[in-house]
C-alpha cells in the first residue's frame, strides 16, 4: 500500500513537471489561476486537492484495468476466473470512496461558508450587465459608469493585427482598491449575464430583477481581465471585463479625481 | 390461414404501418444515425469557426443557433432515439418476449420524431432564423428568442409524448412479458438499466413539457412565470429546467451502462461482478438524479444551506458510479479476454467515462465550480460522459448485435480501426478542453482570446477527424446489411454469450418467442 501511494506520488510529479515545462515552453496556461484573493486561493488548493485525489484513484483504477488487459488475454492462454461477487471487497470499495468524500467536503464546507460571508465590507460597487456591456456603479460615492469592450470590429475581421488582450479589453475599467474587502452587488437590465473575473474568484449571475452578492479582497495591484459567462444572446462572446487594483491611497485619489471630473462637467454645463 | 410465421410487409408501408419491434427498433437506429451525422455536420462548423480567433466563418448569431441545434440534436435526436432503438430491438429478444407490449403505440412513437425534428430543422430557414439561446434555453434569452422559439417549443412536446410512449412501452413489456422462470433478478442487466430509464423518462419529460409550456405563455400569452418585472423568478426556469435535465443526463447514460455490462462478460469469459450491487447502483443513482439537479446552478447565488445540500447530495454520486466502475474492473480482471470491436468501445467507454466521472466530482465542489462553472470545462466533462460514454456504449452495442440482426459479421479490421481512430481524435478534441476552461475560456464563444488560440486549434483538428471517422462506421454498417461479410454463427460469439437473443438465429426470424423460452433455456441464459 505504502509502495503504491509512493508510486501515484511520483507519477503525479512527473504528469506535473512534464505539463508545466510544456507550459513554460510554450507559454501556454492550462491549469486554474491561483488568483490574488484569499477566496481564489481557497479554490485554487481545493481544486489541486481534488485533482490529486482523482489523479490517484485514476491511476489505480486504470492500471488495474491496464494490468488486466495485458495479463489475462485469451491469445496468451487465460483462463477466466469464475468469481463473481464478494460481499466484502464490495462493502470495501462503497466505504472507502465515502470516507474520501468526508473528508474533501471539509474544505468545501469551509471554504463555501467564506465565500457567502459579504459582512464587514468596507465598500459596494453595483455591477449591472447589459447587451453587451456592464455598468458599474461605487455606492456612496457617487461615481458610475458604463464599461465597454474595446476590441475593435477591424481586429475581429483580421483586417489589422490582434492586440495582446484581444477580446480581453474594455475601454473604462473598474477600478478597485487593493487589501480592502469590496462587496459587489449584482444585477441585470435585460437578460442573464455572468459576471467572472478568474483572478479574484468571483463569478455571480447577474439576473433581472434580482441583487446577487459576492466579495473580494484583492491582495496584489495589477490587472485582472474577465469574460461574460453566461449566455446572453449574439455578442455573449464579446463581453469583456478589467479589473484594475490599485493601492488605497492611489484609489482615493482616483475618486477624488473621479468626482472631480464630475464637477467640471457640473459647471461647464451650468455655465 | 394459421400461418402466423409471415415475413414482412414489402416496400414503404413495411416501415410506415410496421408494429414489428425489430423494423421499429430498425427506424430508430437509423433516425438516431441519421440525425448524428446531422448534429456533428453543426460540431463540425463549430470547431471550424473556433479554429483561429477572429470571426472567420459564421456570424456570432449563427455560431450560437449551431451550438444551440448542436445540442438539442445530439441529446434528443440521436442518444436518446439510439438508446430506444436498442430496448425495442432487444428488449423483447432478451425477455423471451414476441414483441413489445404495446405495439401500434411502438409505431407512433417514432413516427412522431421524424416529423419533430422536421419541424425543429425547419427554424433554421424561419424569419429570424433558428434557436439561438442553447440548448437549455434559459429564460429571459429565449423569452426574447426569435418566432421559430415556437416551432421549438412544439417540436420538444412532440419528442417528449414520443420518449413517453416509449418509456410506457418497455415498462409494460419488462413488467408483463418476461418468460416463465425469469425473475426481474434473472433478468438481462441491459433491460434493467432501461427499466430504470424509462421511469426517468415518466418522471421528467412532463417536467419539460411544463417548462416549454410557461416559456410559450410567457412569449405569447402574457404570462410572467419568467419575467421579474412581471412578478416571476428568470431563476424558476433553471429549477424546472435542470429538475427535468440531470435526470435527464442519466437517461442519456443508464442505458450505456447496461450496454457495457452486457458486453464486457462476453468478451472476459466471466460473468459480471457484482450483477446485484450493479442494479443497487442504478437504482441509487436515478434516485439521486432527483435531487441534485441544482448543481447546474451553483452561479445562480442560492443560500449557503441549500448550497451545501446540493454539493453534499452531488458528491454521494461518486459512490454508486464509483461501484459500477469497480465492479466493471474486476469483471475484467483474471478473466480470458479478446479484443474484438465492441469490446474495444466497452474497454474505451470505462477508461474515458471514468475521467468524466472525475470531472464530474471536481464540478460538485462549489467553491472550485465557480471558477469551472460555464468554462470549456464543463465541455469537456460532458463530451467524456456524452461522448465517450453514451455515444462509445452505442457504437459498442452496434457492433455487438449487428451480426445477431443481420446475420452477417461486420468487418473486424475496419471496426478496430474505427475504434482506435474515434478514441484517439476524440481526446486530441476533448482533452484539451479542459486545459481551455480552467485557463479561463467559457463556452458558447464564437471567438476568443489569443492565449485559447493552440488549444483551440488542436481541439479542432482532432474534431475533424474525429466527424470523418464516423463516415467510415456508416460504411461497415451497410456493409454487413448488405450481406458483405462472413455469415454469422447464432452464437456469434466464441465462449457462449449469456442472454437469450443467442439462442435465436443470426438473422433472427421476423416474428421471434411466439412460444415462450423453455424456463430451463432462461435458467441457462440468465
Amino acid at each position: 500500500m505504502h509502495k503504491a501511494l509512493r508510486l501515484v506520488q511520483l507519477c503525479c510529479i512527473l504528469i506535473g513537471s512534464l505539463l508545466s515545462s510544456v507550459a513554460s515552453a510554450t507559454g501556454l496556461q492550462y491549469n486554474m489561476t491561483r488568483g490574488v484573493t484569499p477566496v481564489s486561493h481557497a479554490q485554487y488548493d481545493l481544486h489541486m486537492t481534488v485533482l490529486f485525489i482523482v489523479t490517484a484513484i485514476g491511476v489505480l483504477v486504470f492500471g488495474l484495468l491496464i494490468f488486466s488487459i495485458f495479463r489475462y488475454r485469451k491469445s496468451k492462454g487465460a483462463k477466466a476466473a469464475t468469481f463473481h461477487e464478494n460481499v466484502q471487497i464490495e462493502v470495501i470499495w462503497t466505504v472507502i470512496p465515502f470516507v474520501i468524500l468526508m473528508v474533501l467536503a471539509v474544505p468545501a464546507t469551509k471554504t463555501l461558508i467564506a465565500m457567502e460571508d459579504t459582512r464587514k465590507s468596507e465598500m459596494t460597487i453595483a455591477v449591472t450587465g447589459y447587451q453587451w456591456y456592464w455598468h458599474y456603479e461605487y455606492l456612496n460615492e457617487d461615481i458610475s459608469f458604463y464599461s465597454n469592450p474595446a476590441t475593435t470590429a477591424e481586429e475581429i475581421a483580421g483586417l489589422v493585427p490582434k492586440s495582446g488582450y484581444y477580446q480581453l479589453e474594455v475601454d473604462k475599467p473598474l477600478v478597485v482598491p487593493t487589501n480592502t474587502k469590496i462587496r459587489f452587488a449584482f444585477s441585470a437590465n435585460d437578460v442573464i449575464h455572468a459576471w467572472w473575473v478568474p483572478a479574484l474568484g468571483v463569478k455571480r449571475d447577474t439576473i433581472p430583477g434580482f441583487i446577487n452578492e459576492s466579495w473580494a479582497v484583492i491582495e496584489e495591484v495589477g490587472t485582472y481581465r474577465g469574460q461574460c459567462a453566461e449566455l446572453c444572446g449574439v455578442r455573449h462572446g464579446y463581453m469583456p471585463i478589467v479589473v484594475e487594483a490599485i493601492t488605497p491611497e492611489e484609489f482615493e485619489a482616483w475618486v477624488a479625481e473621479q468626482k472631480g471630473g464630475l464637477e467640471e462637467v457640473i459647471e461647464e454645463s451650468e455655465a | 390461414m394459421g400461418d402466423h410465421h409471415h415475413g414482412p410487409a414489402k416496400g414503404l408501408s413495411r416501415w410506415l404501418l410496421t408494429t414489428n419491434h425489430k423494423d421499429i427498433g430498425t427506424l430508430y437506429l437509423w433516425f438516431a444515425f441519421i440525425m448524428f451525422l446531422v448534429g456533428g455536420a453543426f460540431a463540425m462548423v463549430i470547431r471550424m469557426e473556433l479554429f483561429q480567433p477572429g470571426n472567420q466563418l459564421v456570424s456570432p448569431n449563427t455560431f450560437n443557433q449551431l451550438t444551440t441545434m448542436h445540442g438539442l440534436i445530439m441529446v434528443f435526436g440521436a442518444i436518446m432515439p439510439a438508446f430506444t432503438g436498442f430496448a425495442n430491438w432487444l428488449i423483447p429478444m432478451m425477455v423471451g418476449a414476441p414483441d413489445m407490449a404495446l405495439p401500434r403505440m411502438n409505431n407512433w412513437s417514432f413516427w412522431i420524431l421524424p416529423f419533430a425534428f422536421a419541424i425543429l430543422l425547419s427554424s433554421w430557414f424561419m424569419d429570424g432564423g433558428a434557436p439561438n439561446f442553447g440548448w437549455t434555453f434559459y429564460a429571459p434569452l429565449s423569452t426574447q428568442g426569435p418566432p421559430s422559439t415556437d416551432f421549438f417549443i412544439l417540436s420538444v412536446h412532440m419528442m417528449g409524448i414520443s420518449s413517453i410512449m416509449g418509456a410506457i412501452n418497455v415498462i409494460v413489456t419488462i413488467f408483463n412479458m418476461r418468460a416463465p422462470g425469469m425473475t426481474l433478478m434473472k433478468m438481462p442487466i441491459f433491460c434493467w438499466s432501461w427499466l430504470i430509464t424509462a421511469f426517468l423518462l415518466i418522471a421528467v419529460m412532463p417536467i419539460l413539457a411544463a417548462a416549454v409550456t410557461m416559456l410559450l405563455t410567457d412569449r405569447n400569452f402574457g404570462t410572467s412565470f419568467f419575467d421579474a418585472a412581471g412578478g416571476g423568478d428568470p431563476v424558476l426556469f433553471q429549477h424546472i429546467f435542470w429538475f427535468f435535465g440531470h435526470p435527464e443526463v442519466y437517461i442519456m447514460i443508464l442505458p450505456a451502462f447496461g450496454i457495457v455490462s452486457e458486453i464486457l462478460p462476453t468478451f472476459t469469459r466471466k460473468r459480471l461482478f457484482g450483477r446485484v450491487s450493479m442494479i443497487y447502483a442504478i437504482v441509487a443513482i436515478a434516485g439521486l438524479s432527483f435531487i441534485v439537479w441544482a448543481h447546474h446552478m451553483f452561479t445562480t447565488g442560492m443560500p449557503v444551506i441549500a448550497g451545501l445540500f446540493f454539493m453534499y447530495a452531488t458528491m454521494l454520486i461518486a459512490v454508486p458510479t464509483g461501484v459500477k466502475i469497480f465492479n466493471w474492473a474486476a469483471t475484467i480482471f483474471r478473466g480470458a479476454l479478446t479484443f474484438e470491436t465492441p469490446m474495444l468501445f466497452a474497454l474505451g467507454f470505462v477508461f474515458l467515462f471514468t475521467i468524466g466521472g472525475f470531472s464530474g466530482l471536481m464540478l460538485a465542489l462549489i467553491p472550485a465550480d465557480i471558477q469551472y462553472h460555464d468554462t470549456y470545462f464543463v465541455v469537456a466533462h460532458f463530451h467524456y460522459v456524452l461522448v465517450s460514454g453514451a455515444l462509445f456504449s452505442i457504437f459498442a452495442g452496434a457492433y455487438y448485435w449487428l451480426p445477431k440482426w443481420t446475420g452477417t459479421m461486420y468487418n473486424e479490421t475496419l471496426g478496430k480501426f474505427h475504434f482506435w481512430l474515434s478514441a484517439i481524435s476524440f481526446n486530441i478534441t476533448f482533452f484539451p478542453m479542459h486545459f481551455m476552461g480552467l485557463a479561463g475560456m467559457p463556452r458558447r464563444i464564437p471567438d476568443y482570446a489569443l492565449q485559447f488560440a493552440d488549444f483551440n486549434r488542436i481541439s479542432s483538428i482532432g474534431s475533424f477527424v474525429f466527424g470523418l471517422s464516423q463516415l467510415l462506421f456508416l460504411y461497415i454498417i451497410i456493409q454487413a446489411i448488405r450481406g458483405k461479410g462472413k455469415k454469422a454463427t447464432d452464437e456469434v460469439w466464441d465462449d457462449h454469450p449469456r442472454g437469450l437473443e443467442w439462442t435465436l438465429s443470426s438473422p433472427p426470424a421476423y416474428h421471434t418467442f411466439e412460444t415462450p423460452p423453455s424456463e430451463k433455456l432462461v435458467e441457462e441464459h440468465h
